[in-house]
C-alpha cells in the first residue's frame, strides 16, 4: 500500500515551550490510524502542522494528494450557523458547478444518515448531528486524508458510540484516509487499524502499534476481545496511566524494548 | 393588539395632554398638535411642491450619505479588522478623527466643497462613518478561531472568505453601527442644512423660526421625528430578516 501521509523529524516550538519534539511516521493509503497521548502533549500542535495551519518548526510533512478536511472537536462553533446544512456541507465546493455541488453535498449528508435535515440550521440540531453535518462536509470535499480533532470529545457516551460507528462505515465504504487524534485510549483501540502512542510534553513517538482486531467492529464484542482489552492495557501503560512521576523516556524505551514484537516501525 | 395598546398608550396620552394644555395655555411658542399637524398638512400636503422640493431631498441626502458611510465604514473596517498590523497603525488615528464633532468640520466641508449637496454629504459622511466602521472592525474580528481554522483548512477562496465568512459573522455588530449612524444622520443632515442652503427641512426649520412661524417650526421638528422612527422601524425590519440565522437562545438550549 502506498503512503498518503509522511511526516519525518516534525519538530515545533512555541517560544521556548517545546509541543513536539521530532515526530516520524506514516499514514498508508486506506488506513485508519488513531494517534493517542496524554491531555495537552501536542497533539494538537502535531494536527495543526500537518494541515498547514502552522508551519512547524523543522521537519517535514508530506501529504501524497491534493487536499485535505479537518473535523473539529468543536462542532458547534467549525459550523457556520447562517448556512443551512446543506450551505455548510456546500462550503468547501464553490469552486465547482451548482447542480455538482447540491448532488455531492445531497450525497455527502446520505451517508450521515441527514438527508432529511439538509435545510436546517446546524444549531437547530443536536450535538451528534451537528458532528455528523461536520463529517458530512469533510467526505463531501473528497478529501486525500481526512483529519479527526477530538472528533467524538463533546458529545454523551451514546452518541459517541454511534458516532464511532458511523466513521467506521464511511470509511470502510468510501476508502478514506483517517487520522483520529484522541486522548481516549478506548476510542484509540476501537477505531484504529494502528495507534501512534505520544509521551507528554514536548510529544514524542513511544509506540507505533498495528491494532489486531477484523475490520468489522462492534461496541459491544470487539470491547470484550481480548485482543482489544490486551491492547488498551498496552496502550494505557505506555501512557503511563496513574504513575505520573515515573521518567516517561526511560519507561518508555524500555516499554517498546518489551514491546518489541508487537511494533512496527 | 394588547401589545400595540401597550406600545402607544403612553404616547397618546402625552399628546393629548399637550392638546389640552396648548388650548388652554393659548401660547404662540407652543402651539398644540392640532395646530401644528393643520400646518403640516397646509405646508407639505397641500403644497407638494415644498414637498418634492425640501423633504426629497432632504432623505435623499440624509440617505445616500448613510449608504456611502455604510459602503466605507463596512469595507474599511472589515479590513482593519482582520489585521491586527493594520489597526496598530491605523487605530490612535481613527480614535482621533472620531473624537472630533462633526459640525465643528462644517466649516472646513463648506470650503472644500462650497455650500450644497457635496459639502451636506460630506458632513454626514465624515459624522456617521464611525460607528459602522468600529463596529465592523470589532465584528471582523470577533470571527471565532475554528471558523478562521476551518476556512483555512478548505483552502476558500479569499473572496468566499471575505463575504461568506468575514461578513456575516460580522454582520450582527455591522448592523448595531448601521442603527447608530442612521439616527446619527438625521441630526447631521438637519445640521448640514443650517448653513449655506436654501432647501431642504434644515433650512426650512430655520426660515420658519426667522418669520416667527412656530406652528412651523414645530411641524418641521415633528416631521424629523417621524422621519427618524420610520427610517428606524424600516432598518430594524430589515435587520430582522438578514439576522434571521441566529440562533435564538431558546432552541440554542434545545439543542
Amino acid at each position: 500500500m502506498s503512503n498518503m501521509l509522511e511526516v519525518a523529524d516534525l519538530g515545533h516550538t512555541y517560544g521556548d515551550h517545546e509541543a513536539i519534539g521530532g515526530l516520524s511516521f506514516t499514514v498508508r493509503a486506506g488506513e485508519l490510524v488513531c494517534v493517542v497521548g496524554p491531555s495537552g502533549c501536542g497533539k494538537s500542535t502535531l494536527l495543526r502542522t500537518i494541515s498547514g495551519l502552522v508551519a512547524p518548526s523543522r521537519g517535514d510533512v508530506s501529504l501524497h494528494g491534493s487536499h485535505l478536511a479537518v473535523v473539529f472537536q468543536d462542532y458547534s462553533r467549525s459550523l457556520f450557523p447562517w448556512l443551512s446544512v446543506q450551505g455548510n456541507v456546500e462550503f468547501p465546493l464553490r469552486s465547482l458547478p451548482r447542480a455538482e455541488r447540491r448532488a455531492r453535498a445531497a450525497e455527502a449528508l446520505e451517508w450521515v444518515g441527514l438527508g432529511g435535515a439538509a435545510r436546517k440550521r446546524p444549531w437547530q440540531l443536536s450535538g451528534g448531528m451537528q458532528q455528523r453535518v461536520a463529517i458530512a462536509r469533510a467526505l463531501a470535499y473528497r478529501p486525500s486524508l481526512l483529519l479527526m480533532d477530538e472528533p467524538f470529545a463533546s458529545v454523551d457516551a451514546q452518541t459517541r458510540f454511534e458516532l464511532e460507528d458511523l466513521l467506521l462505515r464511511v470509511r470502510r465504504e468510501h476508502d478514506t484516509t483517517v487520522l483520529v487524534v484522541t486522548h481516549d485510549i478506548d476510542e484509540s483501540v476501537y477505531l484504529g487499524d494502528r495507534i501512534l502512542v505520544l509521551s507528554g510534553s514536548p510529544a514524542r513517538l513511544v509506540a507505533d502499534l498495528e491494532v489486531p482486531l477484523p475490520a468489522e467492529r462492534d461496541q459491544v464484542t470487539t470491547r470484550t476481545d481480548e485482543a482489544f482489552v490486551e491492547l488498551r492495557s498496552k496502550v494505557a501503560r505506555l501512557l503511563n496511566v496513574g504513575k505520573p512521576t515515573m521518567d516517561v523516556e526511560k519507561w518508555a524505551a524500555a516499554e517498546r524494548e518489551s514491546l518489541s514484537e508487537t511494533v512496527s516501525s | 393588539m394588547t401589545k400595540f395598546l401597550q406600545r402607544w398608550t403612553v404616547f397618546a396620552g402625552l399628546v393629548v395632554v399637550w392638546q389640552v394644555l396648548g388650548w388652554l395655555a393659548d401660547d404662540p411658542f407652543f402651539p398644540p398638535p392640532s395646530k401644528i399637524v393643520t400646518a403640516a398638512n397646509e405646508w407639505w400636503v397641500l403644497e407638494p411642491a415644498n414637498f418634492t422640493g425640501h423633504v426629497v431631498p432632504s432623505v435623499v441626502r440624509l440617505l445616500s450619505g448613510w449608504v456611502i458611510a455604510g459602503v466605507i465604514g463596512v469595507s474599511l473596517g472589515l479590513v482593519l479588522g482582520r489585521s491586527d498590523r493594520a489597526m496598530e497603525y491605523a487605530g490612535p488615528l481613527l480614535v482621533f478623527l472620531r473624537s472630533i464633532p462633526p459640525p465643528a468640520l462644517v466649516p472646513v466641508f463648506l470650503l472644500l466643497f462650497k455650500a450644497g449637496t457635496s459639502m451636506q454629504l460630506a458632513t454626514i459622511v465624515f459624522g456617521v462613518v464611525w460607528p459602522v466602521l468600529l463596529n465592523s472592525v470589532d465584528g471582523a474580528r470577533s470571527v471565532d478561531v475554528t471558523k478562521v481554522d476551518t476556512s483555512a483548512v478548505f483552502r476558500i477562496p479569499r473572496w468566499q472568505w471575505v463575504l461568506g465568512v468575514v461578513l456575516p459573522a460580522a454582520s450582527p455588530k455591522i448592523f448595531a453601527g448601521l442603527r447608530v449612524s442612521l439616527s446619527l444622520s438625521l441630526v447631521l443632515m438637519v445640521i448640514s442644512e443650517l448653513v449655506g442652503t436654501d432647501n431642504g427641512i434644515g433650512s426650512q426649520l430655520m426660515q420658519a423660526q426667522r418669520e416667527f412661524d412656530y406652528t412651523r417650526m414645530w411641524a418641521g421638528i415633528v416631521l424629523l421625528g417621524v422621519l427618524g422612527y420610520g427610517l428606524n422601524t424600516a432598518l430594524l425590519a430589515v435587520e430582522r430578516r438578514a439576522l434571521a440565522w441566529q440562533p435564538r437562545s431558546r432552541d440554542e438550549q434545545h439543542a
